[in-house]
């Protein structure tokens, strides 16, 4: 199979140097990944295919629908229109990544429990990536700012969708002040 | 040790010791051998798959349990493990649901279904659940009771569960998890042992979230295009843009220059198998090592396709087709119902009401497109398979590789969306064909332009009403007239049934207007047509809904008095084929969204506020819409849904499944439709099929459920039917412009 391993996280320690195979140098998820295959492949089908990192969904060829967003660098990204030329040194976080070490869940993960908003799933993900990226960019959204998300969902969950952003941004305030 | 208790008359529910002190309560086929069947390999370790049970419990307490039925987003995989859960009195807390899979076993080479029907989002898996799935948890608390009374030294009668508990009145407990070992080795009762009553549930009725919610939201739920097996590679297909036509050249020389291009092989549909179970057109498929390397080859790929006869197809043709036979005088395919004498009423008219609604092709456009893990050797065939219907999966894996029917493990992970596009299998048909042409384990994948082009679409139609109103404003005579390709053309469904997949003999008015007659006319057309979700009252119900607004409007009347006048007093209305529609029940759902939108105002608002009611198999429905215009911008600014569906196993899943289908039905309804140009869909991408985005729809969906104490019935697609008639009543209240034709957004557009 042409993929690639995933290499394990570099520390400083090793004492015997690997031979270096030249490649795109990125973190997913705080882990330290080196691809190296076809620069070309998006960003989707590495974590898919190659790191089975299945939480992130395909949706369309063309990333329409939101199903395939991360953060690269905090921004919601489509997965499938970045090719892994254009992640060196980038940091990925998918929604593998949104808890923390610890298995606690991101208080907007709790949100969409709480709210139940989910239908299928198969969304989910893309709308927790796009939702964790307006909050980092709005600490309380207003119904407009929550009206620019690109998902789709066919299950109709927009409007729990909608309660759950809100709900987290009431907890992440509170949070923020305790 | 095992016993078994009657279940049905051909499933026996069955007790067995797992390794470990677990009790296991599950089902064998009543046709199996007197030994105990051998224990799966994997119910003795922590393997999800292969199961076979429904209930599990372990000595540290963990309660597992199978959920029969596919789940694609109705929440059946919490609400059937929660009828389970409550019988058993088991702390949800530590409850495990796992998805069961297909039951099957041999029976002399035919298949015999351990669970009984397997199928998801048609409808039925609540009232079949509720029939049947109780008896298994009561078993198991039986069972536990039993074996707490022989640990305690009290008589079982005197013992309550609680919380995976045994309680005894003295005060001592003991957990399930210690009680297990010991129930298994209990011999189960002749009979099965009653279900509680309902003063006594104490999980159904009350709200849960979805059981694998912690699962979805840290991406941890594997969807079947999220199975792996080490060694497969991956299919993608260029399917021919015409069902019926061919390959007209082939050069596969770049694909195959693509290193990680393994093979560039050719399906063709079997023309002696009906639609769903064989390929759906002819196809090129390209095979690689990864799905990165199958797209660049498909990419790469340099086809032509011949059209067949489909070649000459128009949905903007079959559209006028549709419209001159209804204005003709030719008779109808199907005269499907026919109340006293329309004609004769029609001589007497005092008042005539007469219009035509067009509704569009429509896609299933599922988010998780078609695909399929398939591994096959000479003796067993195993596959993931994002399916509606498994027993349907089978038939279809059976007939191309000959295993009998227990070789054959058909594994149904949580689903991307169904809405009936997963009730046909030929992509399960495709994966099958390109791993034996391989001979390899193999993943097939349909990008989206494959789903969207190669689907069984739902039928473009044309209604055209009259109604005859009294002096009094009764409606004296109510003749429908329907024209549409039926979806279960070729489904082997005889002719003069073709019918009940476009309307329905007792949908709403009939039986509540003294002549009524309801007409259908056959389309015939190629274009691949099959089951969607609602089908057939949300086409009917958009028409038929809109067109009483257009009485009220006539009569220059409340809508809401037309609806309550035309239903009429408090009575049981008879169904053709069985049962009753409660008027009551159907006023309190009306009344209900009336007077929480305000319906008071509906004269005097700027805003337009418009109202909808249906019934579906024994539920009731009804929705209120108040949308804004300003200049172009339509917003929809509250929408109120009540529903009456008996007993609410689970509040809050209910909730979610009325807000989620009336806000699919507004995404329909606003701005969707599939078109056929010389027999090729239009439409490939979400860009020219968009779904609803956040901002066109509501903020919240405000959602009623009356109180029930019947048997309960599915709630799924319930809110569908309903809701786009409302929103269309609520336009042409806000901005005089009655739309008769769908995507509503193009046509009030184009009207205004």
């Amino acid at each position: 199979m042409a993929q690639d391993p995933a290499a394990p996280a570099i520390h400083e320690t090793d004492i015997t140097p690997a031979s270096v195979r030249p490649g795109i140098d990125l973190q997913i998820n705080g882990e330290h990944f080196r691809h190296t295959g076809d620069p070309q492949m998006p960003l989707l089908w590495y974590l898919r295919d190659v790191l089975r990192l299945d939480g992130t969904k395909y949706g369309g060829e063309h990333g329409e629908g939101g199903a395939d967003l991360v953060l690269v660098d905090g921004k919601a990204t489509s997965a499938i229109g970045v090719p892994m030329g254009k992640l060196a040194d980038k940091q990925v976080v998918t929604v593998e990544g949104l808890a923390d070490a610890k298995g606690v869940l991101h208080p907007l993960q709790q949100a969409f429990i709480d709210e139940d908003a989910i239908g299928c799933g198969y969304c989910t993900p893309g709308w927790l990536i796009a939702s964790m990226d307006l909050l980092n960019r709005r600490k309380d959204p207003s119904d407009s700012d929550i009206d620019t998300l690109p998902n789709l969902c066919r299950c109709g969950c927009q409007t729990r969708v909608r309660s759950a952003i809100k709900r987290a941004a009431a907890s992440m305030k509170q949070g923020a002040k305790a | 040790m095992s016993g078994e208790a009657g279940l049905s008359r051909r499933r026996f529910l069955q007790v067995i010791a797992g390794t470990a002190g677990a009790l296991i309560v599950g089902v064998r086929a009543a046709t199996a051998t007197a030994t105990d069947a051998p224990v799966p390999l994997d119910m003795l370790g922590d393997a999800l798959y292969g199961l076979g049970l429904y209930v599990r419990i372990d000595a540290d307490g963990t309660v597992l349990i199978g959920a029969r039925d596919p789940d694609t987003g109705t929440g059946v995989a919490t609400s059937l493990p929660r009828i389970i859960a409550d019988e058993l009195d088991a702390d949800w807390q530590h409850v495990r649901v796992v998805p069961l899979g297909l039951g099957v076993t041999n029976g002399n080479g035919e298949p015999r279904w351990m669970y009984g029907q397997q199928v998801g989002g048609t409808g039925n898996s609540m009232p079949r659940a509720w029939r049947d799935l109780r008896a298994a948890g009561a078993l198991a608390r039986w069972l536990l009771i039993q074996a707490a009374a022989q640990q305690l030294g009290v008589p079982a009668d005197r013992l309550r569960t609680e919380k995976s508990m045994v309680i005894s009145p003295d005060g001592r407990r003991l957990r399930y998890g210690e009680l297990a070992a010991a129930a298994a080795k209990i011999a189960p009762p002749q009979n099965p042992p009653a279900t509680k009553t309902p003063d006594r549930y104490t999980l159904i009725g009350q709200p849960a979230g979805d059981a694998n919610a912690r699962d979805i939201v840290t991406g941890q739920t594997p969807y079947s295009l999220d199975q792996h097996f080490g060694d497969a590679v991956v299919a993608v297909l260029a399917h021919c843009p015409w069902p019926d036509g061919q390959l007209d050249g082939l050069d596969s020389a770049d694909a195959l220059a693509i290193k990680g291009v393994l093979k560039v092989i050719e399906l063709k549909p079997d023309p002696k198998l009906p639609p769903g179970q064989t390929v759906i057109a002819p196809a090129v498929a390209v095979i690689a090592e990864t799905t990165w390397l199958a797209l660049q080859g498909r990419r790469a790929l340099k086809l032509s396709w011949k059209p067949g006869a489909s070649g000459n197809e128009n949905t903007g043709a079959l559209e006028q087709q549709a419209t001159s036979l209804l204005n003709s005088d030719s008779a109808p395919t199907t005269r499907v119902r026919d109340d006293g004498d329309v004609e004769k009423a029609g001589r007497k008219a005092a008042r005539r009401v007469e219009a035509t609604y067009y509704q569009p092709w429509l896609a299933h456009a599922v988010s998780e497109p078609m695909n399929c893990l398939v591994r096959l050797d000479k003796t067993s065939a195993t596959l993931y398979v994002p399916t509606q219907s498994p027993q349907q999966a089978w038939t279809v894996v059976q007939r191309l590789t000959g295993l009998l029917p227990d070789q054959i493990d058909i594994r149904v992970p949580r689903i991307g969306g169904g809405y009936g596009r997963r009730l046909d299998h030929d992509y399960v048909a495709e994966a099958v064909l390109l791993a034996q042409a391989i001979d390899k384990p193999l993943r097939l994948f349909w990008p989206r332009d494959e789903d969207l082009t190669h689907d069984y679409y739902r039928s473009g139609c044309v209604h055209k009403f009259n109604a005859i109103v009294d002096s009094k404003r009764h409606i004296l005579a109510w003749n429908q007239r329907l024209a549409s390709a039926s979806a279960l053309t070729g489904r082997g469904i005889s002719s003069d049934r073709l019918w009940t997949s476009e309307v329905d003999l007792n949908q709403l008015p009939a039986g509540f207007v003294p002549n009524y007659r309801s007409d259908w006319f056959s389309l015939t057309s190629s274009i691949p047509r099959g089951p969607h979700r609602g089908m057939p009252h949300i086409t009917n119900a958009f028409a038929v809904d809109s067109f009483i607004d257009e009485i009220a409007h006539a009569l220059k009347e409340d809508p809401l008095d037309t609806r309550l006048r035309l239903i009429g007093e408090p009575r049981l209305v008879p169904l053709q084929g069985g049962g009753a529609i409660d008027t009551a029940r159907l006023v309190n759902v009306l009344k209900l969204v009336a007077d929480r939108i305000s319906w008071k105002d509906w004269l005097r608002s700027v805003n337009g506020l418009g109202i909808a009611c249906w019934y579906v198999d024994g539920a009731y429905v009804a929705h209120a819409v108040e949308v804004s215009m300003q200049g172009e911008q339509l917003t929809i600014q509250r929408v109120v849904c009540a529903v009456d569906v008996g007993r609410v196993i689970n509040p809050m899943g209910l909730e979610g499944q009325i807000a989620g289908a009336t806000l699919d039905a507004l995404s329909n309804t606003l701005n969707l439709a599939i078109t056929v140009k010389d027999g090729k869909v239009q439409q490939s991408n979400w860009k020219d099929y968009p779904l609803a985005s956040m901002a066109q729809l509501p903020k919240t969906v405000e959602v009623i459920t009356v109180p029930g104490e019947g048997d309960p019935i599915g709630a799924s697609f319930l809110a569908m039917p309903s809701a786009a008639p409302a929103l269309a009543n609520a336009v042409f209240r806000v901005s005089a412009v009655r739309v008769r034709r769908l995507p509503l957004m193009k046509e009030l557009l184009r009207l205004l």
